[in-house]
């Protein structure tokens, strides 16, 4: 079954020039469509949708985070004091 | 009558019909509520609101449900304490306390939830819901137990005793989750987009946010329809923060109140400071943190409304400041002492950065100015309990005596 999960990735420093997202894609068997994004001097952030099964999605993000890219709902914590 | 025209994304400004929503679908950015302020200008006024309900609901006109007696706790219009204590040990003329610890289940997130649960019986559902780490949960489930919606709260498993209790007494169905924060956070955004219920500060987030605007109102009045020169106010997503702001601002262009110049400080604990720490390094990109802070309820890695709360900084002319973990039970105990009031971490972390907004000269002596306090001392008594020092004496005035020599140093 299909699944679509919203998140933001977030690189710091050398990562920005890594073609993460492009590898996510041809790796792991998702379809990535970036929204939203914003790259300034050492820091980036890219808010995207994926789109795949669930454990390749899972198995995608495991990736992402491997490299040190860090990994958070799109929208936001919804955890809240 | 509702003066809600729709939804309307922060980012794109795409508008939406007024459903439960939360999230452009375009470019995935917060929605919020979009009102006619030309319209609200002419249905309200300093006198009917001064004769509404002592609640929020005073202020229904800016709020984008209708007053709904059931699911109404009597959340809002808390005190406003002109300090006397804190003023003179800070050096400062006019310092206010907007003490909010005393809602009905002691936090500022009686409010939101209040217009979140109202907002959610009108589109027709029967069970709210939260992912929280205690002021909401208790918001969440008291709001429920007053109107019969039905409740889940999910917690990490670790939270504070006092915080558990103070949400498991309204009976939710509560939900203690094993994990990371990480763990946490994943669970409740899958269960949110899989079961119909009104996830308060997610699918109905836009009409939950608007609660906050209350404490900008609320404010406003109790100074004699004015607006401070400075308000201090602990962050965590940020929203709350912003909302403020917006309260402020709606007044004035609803001509209220004038001349709104409030610079609006927030303060965070170094252990969860994204907003700060962007602050300080001049940019308006948020890094998400790992939360590690004595102030559970800012402990918010990832803050869904940071970027907008540095706009508010910038716009007003504000700054952020960083309360350190070693000063945040020295700021409830300062708050305490001076002021009669206990307060939890969130407090202490606005006094601190209260006291330290003074020391540098960001706030002047003769400013006006307004620190939020926004959750009770009672649920996180584990932060304080070195307070807890009585003298021990046999029953008998002489031992009394003794023992108020010894302490006296004679």
């Amino acid at each position: 079954m299909k699944t679509i999960e919203k998140v933001r990735f977030t690189f710091l420093d050398k990562l920005i020039k890594e073609p993460v997202i492009h590898k996510v894609g041809r790796d792991f068997n998702v379809v990535t469509n970036i929204r939203r994004a914003d790259i300034q001097d050492g820091i980036g952030w890219v808010i995207l949708e994926i789109e795949g099964d669930q454990q390749s999605i899972e198995d995608a993000m495991e990736w992402v985070r491997s490299l040190g890219v860090r990994v958070d709902p799109a929208v936001g914590d919804v955890v809240e004091g | 009558m509702s003066h809600v025209l729709s939804l309307r994304c922060k980012e794109c400004s795409r508008e939406y019909p007024v459903e439960a929503l939360n999230v452009c679908d375009f470019c995935f950015g917060p929605l919020e509520v979009v009102y006619d302020l030309v319209s609200i200008a002419k249905a309200t006024s300093r006198e009917k609101i001064s004769s509404g309900p002592n609640s929020l609901w005073r202020y229904a006109d800016f709020l984008p449900a209708e007053h709904n007696s059931a699911v109404d706790i009597n959340a809002g219009f808390t005190p406003l304490i002109r300090s006397r204590g804190l003023a003179e040990r800070l050096g400062l003329d006019e310092l206010w306390i907007k003490n909010d610890s005393v809602n009905p289940s002691y936090s500022f997130k009686d409010r939101v939830v209040a217009v979140a649960a109202a907002k959610a019986l009108e589109f027709g559902f029967d069970t709210i819901a939260c992912a929280s780490t205690g002021n909401l949960a208790c918001a969440v489930a008291a709001v429920a137990a007053r109107s019969g919606l039905k409740s889940y709260v999910f917690i990490p498993s670790n939270l504070e005793a006092g915080k558990v209790l103070g949400a498991a007494i309204y009976r939710p169905t509560m939900v203690a989750i094993d994990g990371s924060y990480d763990d946490v956070n994943r669970l409740c955004s899958e269960l949110a987009d899989s079961y119909p219920w009104a996830f308060v500060n997610i699918n109905v987030r836009p009409f939950y946010a608007d609660g906050s605007k209350t404490l900008g109102y609320e404010v406003a009045e109790q100074l004699g329809w004015r607006a401070p020169d400075h308000a201090v106010a602990p962050s965590a997503s940020g929203a709350m923060f912003t909302k403020i702001y917006q309260g402020l601002k709606e007044f004035e262009a609803t001509g209220l109140i004038s001349d709104v110049h409030t610079k609006m400080h927030s303060a965070q604990a170094r252990g969860c400071s994204p907003i700060a720490t962007a602050y300080e390094e001049g940019r308006f990109v948020i890094r998400p943190v790992k939360p590690n802070s004595l102030a559970s309820s800012l402990a918010i890695g990832n803050p869904a409304d940071g970027y907008y709360a540095l706009k508010v900084i910038e716009r007003s002319g504000g700054s952020a400041v960083i309360a350190e973990e070693n000063e945040i039970a020295d700021g409830v105990k300062l708050l305490a002492e001076t002021e009669g009031i206990f307060t939890e971490g969130a407090g202490g972390v606005a006094i601190t950065g209260l006291k330290h907004l003074v020391e540098t000269g960001k706030i002047k002596r003769n400013e006006s100015v307004v620190v939020y306090i926004t959750g009770n001392g009672l649920k996180t008594t584990e932060l304080v309990a070195d307070v807890v020092s009585p003298l021990h004496i046999e029953p008998s005035v002489e031992a009394f005596e003794a023992a108020m020599a010894v302490r006296a140093g004679r």
